[in-house]
């Protein structure tokens, strides 16, 4: 499903990304860890088309799509998910207005009719009951004035009313509480632990790792991806840090 | 009042005075609010491309009355709207007003807001977005009469500048004699944000319609539940519509 060779990436003329290749097929789940300042989220935003992320070198196949001619908008109808690390406020602009423009454009985009507001309302209100997020947060501006936790159940909200193929999930489990890595675990498994689904889960930490069970679990370090292994590799990490692997 | 303003005048520093020669002189509307009431001013300049229009307003608040000033301009090479206010005391003046121009429009609203009494409240919010060439101005003096205490005076002034090419002059201004007053003013001109763009385009959302919702979030809202709300959200909707 997703491809990547030999990805080189720079910002502002600083090299982050140094030669990562990483393949995840539809159905799998790979998790990223790796020391702060490795370049994880880079990845992500390289993935998702951020502006002021040059890719120098390499390849990005995603579904048969070369990702570095598409614009962000475009990566995003074709199935593209990025869940961020720091969810951007945007004053004066509700959730379900920006949401049903998100979704009304990706639909437009793969030649699907628009949905109505009741249509649209029906969708909202039952995925942020699943993620246990209080509906009416969605009429309040996007990400003003949400708690840590709250911004990043609100992530997990506005995947699943997206349903996107491919979701990038930048830390997601930072700043949640116990109920809510539960709540946020399990609507990761429900949207997208399906045969045509697959999930790049980057974390710093076991704990989102208990709920949502990785197949593959990679170390990125200095642009890199310096060691892949199983779900115990995970464990291991958490045992013994960094310093033998990024060395 | 007959002779054609230069740019001498500070209220007309930023004007295009080839234009306003098409229209001079212009004719004064004058208000008087009797005390306890209340007057709705409602200014909407949509006109075609080409037109030049110059709106001035004098309006006397008496005690405990209030006017409430509406202003979009959206269209036309000159709009202008000049409003000269004198509040008695405890009265209330509102002006709300959003521009935007795109071309080589320019688009103004000048006020000159004297609290002559005391106890009288005046809150100004002005919103401009402006594209290609455009002027967009607001100039806004405020003075405060020595006997004028407690006065609440308040004027917000936000510019959006969508090309470099573009200019926005805002100019809150005090003048004030009296002691015990709360005066607060700010002006800030501004891009659109490229974090929040890139958030709404990760979701799929195309640029034209992506920098469409935050322009809307930021002139937005101005009118809303005013009797004015469904008309100026129009001009001002198409307007933007027009410039991305
Ligand atoms: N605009 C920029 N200019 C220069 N360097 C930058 C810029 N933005 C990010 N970096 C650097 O890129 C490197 C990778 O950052 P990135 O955010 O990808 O790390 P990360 O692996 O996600 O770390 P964390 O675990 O702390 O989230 C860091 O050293 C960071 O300082
Ligand atoms: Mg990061």
């Amino acid at each position: 499903m997703l491809k990547i060779e030999n990805l080189h990436a720079e910002i502002d003329g600083k090299q982050i990304l140094k030669g990562l290749s990483l393949a995840v097929n539809a159905g799998e789940i790979h998790a990223i860890m790796g020391p702060n300042g490795a370049g994880k989220s880079t990845l992500g935003y390289v993935l998702a088309g951020k502006p002021g992320y040059e890719v120098t070198d390499g390849t990005l196949n995603f579904l048969n799509f070369d990702l570095r001619d598409m614009a962000p908008h475009a990566r995003a109808a074709a199935g593209l998910f990025l869940g961020f690390q720091y969810p951007v406020e945007i004053p004066g602009v509700s959730n379900l207005q920006f949401l049903r423009e998100a979704l009304n454009a990706q639909r437009k985009g793969r030649g699907e009719p628009p949905l109505s507001g009741a249509e649209f309302l029906k969708i909202a209100r039952a995925q942020a009951a699943a993620l246990g997020l209080d509906p009416e947060m969605l009429k309040r501006p996007v990400n003003v004035g949400f708690s840590g936790g709250e911004k990043k159940r609100a992530e997990m909200v506005q995947m699943g009313i997206i349903d996107p193929k491919f979701a990038i999930l930048d830390e997601t489990d930072s700043g949640l509480d116990i109920d809510a890595l539960r709540a946020v675990g399990a609507g990761i498994n429900t949207i997208m632990r399906k045969p045509d689904r697959a999930v790049l889960l980057i974390t710093h930490y076991q704990r989102l790792l208990d709920y949502v069970r990785p197949d593959f679990v990679h170390v990125l370090a200095d642009g890199r991806i310096v060691r892949s292994g199983g779900p115990e590799l995970a464990l291991e990490l958490e045992r013994e840090g960094y310093k033998d692997i990024a060395a | 009042m007959t002779a054609l303003p230069t740019k001498r005048d500070e209220t007309w520093r930023y004007s295009d005075l080839e234009a306003v020669a098409r229209v001079w002189p212009v004719a004064t509307h004058a208000h008087v609010v009797p005390a306890g009431e209340t007057l709705a001013l409602p200014i909407l300049l949509d006109a075609a491309d080409d037109a030049v229009t110059i709106e001035d307003h004098e309006i006397e608040i008496g005690a405990s009355a209030q006017a409430i000033v509406h202003v979009a301009i959206t269209s036309g090479r000159l709009g202008r709207v000049f409003v000269k206010v004198r509040l008695a005391e405890g009265a209330h003046f509102e002006l709300t007003g959003a521009i935007v121009g795109g071309g080589s429009d320019t688009h103004e609203i000048v006020t000159r807001v004297t609290h002559a009494e005391p106890n009288a409240t005046s809150a100004q919010t002005v919103r401009i977005v402006l594209g290609g060439q455009a002027t967009g101005s607001y100039l806004g003096k405020v003075a405060v009469a020595r006997d004028a205490q407690k006065t609440d005076a308040t004027q917000s002034a936000k510019a959006m500048l969508l090309a470099r090419t573009a200019t926005a002059n805002l100019k809150p201004e005090l003048e004030i004699y009296a002691d015990d007053v709360k005066c607060a003013h700010g002006a800030t001109v501004g891009e659109l944000d490229a974090q929040a763009l890139f958030y709404l385009a990760a979701r799929g959302i195309p640029p034209a319609e992506a920098k469409a919702l935050l322009l809307r979030a930021f002139v937005g809202g101005l009118f809303e539940g005013t009797p004015d709300e469904t008309r100026f959200d129009a001009a001002i909707d198409a307007a933007l519509e027009k410039m991305l």
